[in-house]
């Protein structure tokens, strides 16, 4: 594109750069200052003193939560739900892919199939008949309950099946001239040929099983059994003010340990900052392609 | 049609996600008779009172109704309306940015908090706008007084609604740059050729390309218009902006799990997940009249 050489198109680059900028550093700063304030000193982060740079630089909180059991303990449930939940979300999203990519012709019963996940994509029984149902199962305080809990990944499925239709179909009929079963077809070529679209959604669980709280609160009766953002939900964000007065509110929120709560979140959000970088290659693509058909 | 043999093992590989879904999907959706009954757990489902619509007449008769349903929809269109002037306005800009190297940095940051989790960024919230915490410390420094920023009702939604755009822009103004990519870069040379002024381009060729793209996501957002944002607000509010800030899927939270009204919860749930089925369905008829969008 041929760009003007106006000085007003230059005076709107310089401006539009540093708007642009900014908004990027408001985007990041939060983060940076949960950082910093981690890595202050307690005093100085009571005080509210700790803006973009530490204040008495040191470990301590870091070191301190070293030696927190429970804090680690939560971090290894989630980090098996992650494991349990992505894997498990992978293997039933191909499976269920495969066949629902197939038209109605090769496939009569496909159309009633994909209007059942559909229906259960946009219709839900609510929070109670839900939590009913997982608690007859017996699965309150089961890791499975947080693995299972949320049902069928079914957005995943839809833009893995979305994919799978692009896919050349002379490719799937060769295969079946030489006698490739359904499964040696899906596993041996759909699979490798797919595989922007399979790390998108398997960024996507693994996102999601990190992140979700609320099931790891309401299924999980004991603290031991929490997940890490359920576990930082309850030490650090809920603050249980019922009854309170403003007041009282006040006098809280200084008693309340900044650097090690800074330090806490920080942790959580590593696994977010490591996968970010392959996230962000594939969700582009991801996301816009969900949007295709033919 | 393929042979048996083959359709056999179609079958085979649904048998397990169609397990799951019917397990943890269609299961609790029978479970919404509890909304018709006076609801006892030790009875269960099957045996506990059968009231009819006693739930919903008592429902329409609190004065928290009404309430919860102002302040769902009120946070709701704001945030919808938010994102998507934000949005839109920082990918014409971002598209305008002529230093590719600074443009991929921008993107990387301003995508980051769309991945935090609400948890998260409730936790850091609390603490930027804290009593003490640096917000109020920069409003001090110009003489202003202390502001206790989340028990306060009069700005509960706002700072709500604000963070939700703070965290989401970004990711919302993928979809924008996807379709700035795709506009035909010979009309931008023909009208270079023309003479035409950068705003000039802005407005009869930038605008009217993404034209399509930016009416579908405001009708796709409106399917959600009842989703104010569950794990947003049950971090952030506390009973002190309960007035503004409660939203139907907080309230039922309480009334169903904490003070144990099953009926009444599952009622209010059932008629949220009527409501939204209805706004769903009508967004994306829609979206496939007028753009002709499919998701399947």
């Amino acid at each position: 594109m041929k760009r003007e050489n106006t000085t007003s198109s230059k005076v709107f680059d310089i401006l539009n750069t540093i708007i642009l900028t900014l908004i990027a550093i408001v985007c990041i700063l939060p983060i940076w200052y949960t950082l910093c304030v981690s890595l202050s000193n307690k005093s100085a982060a009571a005080a509210g003193i700790v803006r973009l740079w530490p204040v008495g630089l040191n470990f301590n909180s870091y070191k301190e939560i070293m030696g927190d059991w429970k804090f680690f303990n939560s971090f290894w449930i989630s980090i098996k739900r992650v494991v349990l939940g992505a894997s498990l979300n992978f293997i039933v999203t191909v499976l269920m892919a495969y066949p629902l990519s197939k038209s109605p012709k090769e496939f009569p019963l496909r159309n009633l199939f994909m209007w059942l996940l559909i229906f259960c994509m946009l219709f839900n029984g609510g929070l109670v008949p839900w939590y009913q149902t997982v608690r007859s199962l017996g699965l309150i305080d089961n890791i499975w309950a947080l693995v299972l809990g949320n049902s069928v990944p079914m957005f995943n499925v839809i833009l893995v099946m979305n994919y799978f239709r692009n896919l050349p179909k002379e490719i799937e009929e060769a295969a079946e001239i030489d006698g490739a079963s359904p499964w040696y077809i899906l596993f041996k070529i759909y699979i490798p040929l797919s595989v922007p679209v399979l790390a998108t959604v398997t960024l996507f669980s693994i996102v999601y099983h990190w992140n979700e709280f609320f099931n790891g609160l309401i299924l999980m009766t004991r603290a031991e059994h929490y997940p890490l953002q359920t576990y930082i939900q309850q030490m650090v964000v809920v603050i249980n003010t019922a009854g309170m007065s403003e007041e009282q509110i006040k006098e809280l929120s200084k008693l309340s340990n900044r650097t090690l709560n800074a330090a806490k979140i920080f942790i959580a959000m590593i696994p977010i900052l490591v996968i970010y970088p392959y996230l962000q290659r594939y969700f582009i693509h991801g996301i816009t392609l969900g949007s295709l058909k033919e | 049609m393929k042979s048996k043999e083959v359709v056999k093992h179609y079958y085979l590989m649904l048998l397990p996600g169609y397990i799951w879904l019917f397990i943890f999907s269609i299961i609790p959706m029978f479970g919404i008779v509890i909304a018709f009954e006076d609801y006892n757990p030790i009875q269960g489902i099957f045996h506990s009172q059968w009231i009819g619509l006693d739930n919903f007449k008592f429902m329409f008769s609190l004065s928290d109704s009404r309430i919860i349903l102002f302040n769902t929809i009120f946070i709701s269109i704001l945030k919808i309306a938010g994102n998507l002037i934000t949005a839109l306005i920082f990918a014409l800009l971002l598209n305008e940015l002529p230093f590719i190297k600074l443009k991929k940095w921008i993107q990387t940051v301003v995508y980051l908090p769309h991945f935090l989790s609400w948890v998260i960024l409730a936790g850091i919230l609390l603490d930027i706008f804290a009593y003490d915490g640096p917000i109020n410390q920069i409003l001090f420094s110009f003489g202003n007084k202390p502001i206790l920023f989340f028990a306060r009702p009069d700005l509960f939604p706002y700072l709500v609604v604000g963070s939700d755009v703070w965290k989401e822009f970004g990711y919302s103004a993928i979809i924008y740059l996807a379709a700035l990519t795709g506009i035909d870069p010979s009309l931008y040379e023909a009208s270079a050729i023309d003479g035409a002024t950068r705003f000039q381009r802005l407005r009869y060729i930038t605008i009217p390309g993404i034209k399509s793209t930016i009416l579908l996501i405001t009708v796709l957002s409106l399917g959600n218009v009842l989703n104010a944002g569950f794990d947003q607000i049950f971090n952030l509010y506390n009973p002190l902006v309960y007035s503004t800030g409660d939203i139907i899927d907080t309230w039922v939270y309480r009334t169903g799990l904490l003070s144990m009204q099953y009926g009444l919860a599952t009622a209010v749930g059932l008629l949220k997940s009527v409501v939204g089925f209805i706004l769903i369905t009508l967004s994306y008829f829609l979206a496939y009249k007028f753009t002709d969008y499919r998701i399947f």
